[in-house]
């Protein structure tokens, strides 16, 4: 009865249901990840062809210079790929749809422990992208100080006066805050809702991934609002935090403050996008081998202890900043002491293949991806961390190369291995399989080709954040890899179509997806695709962990749902 | 088309940044072998046939434990404390005291958008005196000669950087930074702008000029100086709180410094 109460606004526009909600953020984080990678592109063209007119949509954006990326527009477009694709794509993405959309079906609840509260996260960020967007049409354009908003070029309108540098910030700021309410509705979810006989022990590892994901919000994330703020104060009421030298009024304040604060975050920021994708991996893998999660403990233990360790590891950003250098070595050992829990689990996730019975699905290709180029991007930070190599490579292409490797790569493949494995469960349709396939493999070739190329780069001394290597005599040798970058990037941008048609076609032409397509045990697979408005009727009563499957005395198939009562008998304890 | 790693080192410490280097492939290397060689032949070896049920493990019987230990223990001894191991040796070379700092060219940077102001201590040997010889994105050296450079910056932060030397350190307003080097080859090199600093930040480039013999560069000094600068502290007065660091008496044990 209520349901024919309630209007259209209040049930795809302002809802409280997680579901929607989950499709608004996957939609608006969809949107910016095509709006990052277009300016990617653009970058990419400005460095393969420095201050050439860009084709077709050049004439378009850069009216003023016959269609040619300019000297006060490069900052702009690194600066709002970096914001957008960070906080406005990937994070919608990875903690707005896929947090909720599964937490509070993996859980057994009807929805989030605080309904409104979720929409009201949404609305935040929903806000802060019309500020982010807005920021485009002011006067003196969008903000170009770059995504780390670093003191004192953001924090002084001498050098930087426009309103558009402001509203970044702003945006920023809401966006953070949207987060951390979303944060706090994920680890009271996990917590408080779970069905009757889901123990801590019993949750898919993509939960544990996204509540200490959650965990590292609350805590960090006031701090670097709290620095965005002090840069407002800077700009706006003459405050001098973080002015200092020849610009500061007075005596001025302390330029490595700001970095500080903003790397106090900056460097869980890492693990807050990535340990989501950890989990997914682990439950997908274990899915798609039929077989166990591999040293489950072990793997939610590495994961406990790395976000302690993001929390201590942050001065390995700033070895080159004037620090002193013996603070660095201690930044320096406890970073690459990461490798440890890391090494456990990329043991775990070959023990979970080893054996297996695996099926190479589209979700399991892209979950596969991740174990690869995650790979790589782990072993690479290792160099970063080392801080006398370090010293050359900061602020290089290695960096640059290194961090998309961990944040493009490994958080987009995870990304697409989410949207390809829930799609069925979200929209009640299949997506296609062979575009999917097609989708996977022309992207690993072209990331790898872009990405492992910027680390070469990088090796030779190319500084990232400028817009034109012909103009140093030392990257005249290397300037042809740049061409190379921009037509694998090219190549890298055109296959992303190949999702957004295959999303689009399956969304309204896609084959009926039955409950569960990919014979998986958690919860979220009990329940109609797509789910019914309040999920679970009754609270379902949970007899065994998320990943029964090749379990031997079974003579029909060869997993137990979480809800099978024969589990009692059957499944490990 | 080849694809040089490095730049040409001309320093005396550059090749210890690139030996830490292959020393890092080497042991990711290996790691990273590994990882793919058990991923490749799983996939090759496990793949789902009918008939066939996977091996029911959940990976904590008491063999799986004694590897995770195991591989921990391996990763931190073999990688990690190897190669901070090394680092430290390095750092000490790259960044410690110099080795003849008595002998050391002295030069004082302070970069503003978009351009390094660079000034030398005149015959007298004191900063900030009228026989100071100043000059703009050019800093000449004599090659084989120990050099000590201190930066700040007027405005935002700007980075130095020598990618032939294999350093850089971040020019920061309201600090003084510092660091040394000693070149091995004459010849003219770029200095770069490693810190975004404004719209101009690409073309923020300076020339280090490694003159062929002491003389040489005393006869392109003699040349500059008499001009004296007008400005002797570019806005700002190099006095900190915590300053040793006058010229002729600064300590190089620390390469940052903050105030």
């Amino acid at each position: 009865m209520s349901e024919q109460r309630t209007s259209f606004i209040r049930k795809y526009i302002f809802s409280t249901s997680h579901k929607v909600i989950a499709i608004q953020y996957l939609i608006t984080g969809l949107v910016f990840l095509a709006m990052g990678g277009v300016m990617a592109l653009l970058i990419r063209w400005q460095l393969a062809y420095p201050w050439q007119p860009v084709p077709l949509i050049g004439k378009l954006l850069f009216p003023g210079s016959g269609g040619a990326v300019t000297p006060e527009a490069y900052p702009v477009l690194f600066t709002m790929h970096g914001g957008i694709m960070v906080f406005f794509a990937l994070t919608p993405i990875l903690l707005g749809a896929m947090g909720n959309y599964t937490i509070p079906l993996e859980v057994g609840a009807r929805d989030m422990a605080f309904p409104r509260l979720n929409m009201l996260s949404y609305w935040f960020l929903f806000l802060g992208s019309v500020l982010l967007i807005a920021s485009f049409f002011v006067p003196e354009g969008a903000a170009g100080f770059g995504w780390t908003v670093y003191a004192p070029l953001s924090s002084s309108t001498a050098v930087l006066p426009g309103w558009g540098q402001d509203l970044f910030i702003l945006g920023l700021a809401l966006d953070a805050v949207s987060i951390l309410m979303g944060g706090l509705n994920y680890i009271t979810t996990i917590m408080q809702l779970r069905a009757p006989g889901l123990t801590l022990r019993r949750l898919p590892l993509t939960l544990w991934g996204l509540f200490y994901s959650a965990v590292l919000n609350t805590l960090w994330l006031p701090i670097v609002v709290a620095a965005l703020f002090m840069v407002l104060c800077d700009r706006r009421l003459g405050t001098a935090f973080f002015v200092a030298g020849p610009l500061a009024p007075h005596e001025g304040g302390q330029v490595l403050l700001y970095q500080h604060l903003f790397w106090g975050f900056g460097h869980p920021e890492v693990y807050i996008l990535i340990f989501p994708v950890w989990g997914l991996v682990g439950d997908l893998l274990s899915v798609f081998s039929r077989k166990p999660a591999f040293g489950y403990k072990a793997t939610v233990l590495s994961m406990l202890v790395i976000t302690i360790l993001s929390g201590i590891v942050w001065g390995h950003h700033m070895f080159t900043s004037g620090m002193n250098p013996l603070v660095g070595k201690a930044f320096m050992f406890l970073t690459i002491t990461v490798s440890v829990p890391t090494a456990i689990f990329f043991l775990n996730w070959l023990g979970t293949l080893w054996r297996g019975a695996i099926r190479l699905t589209v979700p399991m290709l892209f979950t596969l991806g991740v174990v690869f180029v995650f790979a790589i991007g782990g072993l690479t930070g290792l160099f970063n961390a080392l801080q006398t190599f370090d010293v050359y490579i900061h602020d290089t292409y290695f960096v640059v190369g290194h961090f998309h490797y961990t944040l493009a790569a490994s958080v987009l493949f995870g990304a697409f291995a989410f949207i390809y494995f829930w799609f069925p469960k979200i929209f009640g349709r299949q997506m296609n399989a062979r575009l999917g396939r097609l989708h996977f493999w022309l992207s690993f070739v072209f990331l790898n080709a872009v990405f492992s190329v910027m680390m070469f780069l990088g090796l030779h001394g190319h500084m990232r954040r400028i817009a034109d290597a012909t103009a140093y005599e030392f990257l005249k040798p290397v300037q042809h890899w740049n061409v190379f970058i921009g037509w694998a990037a090219l190549g890298l941008g055109l296959s992303q179509l190949l999702f957004f048609i295959n999303f689009l076609y399956s969304l309204f032409k896609g084959a009926p997806a039955p409950a569960n397509p990919w014979e998986a045990g958690s919860l979220a697979w009990t329940v109609s695709s797509p789910p019914p408005e309040h999920n679970y009727e009754t609270p379902p009563r949970v007899w065994c962990g998320p990943h029964e499957y090749g379990v031997p005395s079974l003579t029909n198939g060869d997993w137990l749902s979480q809800t099978d009562p024969q589990a009692a008998k059957l499944a490990r304890s | 088309m080849g694809m040089s790693t490095f730049p040409p080192d001309i320093s005396t410490t550059g090749y210890l940044v690139d030996r830490l280097f292959w020393l890092a492939t080497l042991l990711t290397g290996v790691a990273f072998l590994l990882v793919v060689a058990a991923l490749g032949y799983f996939l090759l070896r496990y793949r789902a046939r009918p008939g066939r049920k996977a091996f029911y493990t959940h990976g904590e019987s008491r063999g799986a434990l004694w590897m995770t230990g195991g591989l921990a223990i391996l990763v931190f001894f073999l990688i990690d404390v190897n190669l901070a191991y090394h680092d430290h040796h390095a750092w000490d070379a790259v960044w410690g005291s110099p080795p003849r700092a008595a002998d050391a060219l002295r030069v004082q940077i302070m970069p503003e958008q978009f351009a390094w102001n660079i000034r030398y201590a005149g015959p007298d040997g004191i900063f900030r005196t009228s026989d100071d010889v100043t000059t703009i994105n050019q800093l000449h050296v004599p090659v084989n000669r120990p050099v000590i450079v201190q930066l700040s910056s007027k405005d935002v932060i700007h980075s130095f950087f020598l990618p032939n030397l294999r350093i850089k350190m971040d020019a920061v307003p309201g600090m003084v930074t510092s660091l040394y080097f000693q070149t091995t080859h004459p010849g003219t090199y770029d200095i770069a702008c490693a810190e975004h600093c404004g719209f101009g930040h690409y073309r923020m480039r300076g020339f280090l000029i490694v003159e062929e013999s002491e003389k040489a560069f005393e006869g392109w000094f003699t040349e500059q100086a008499g001009e004296g600068p007008p400005d002797l502290s570019w806005g700002w007065n190099w006095d900190l709180p915590a300053a040793p660091q006058q010229a002729g008496q600064m300590e190089t044990t620390q390469t940052g410094h903050t105030p």
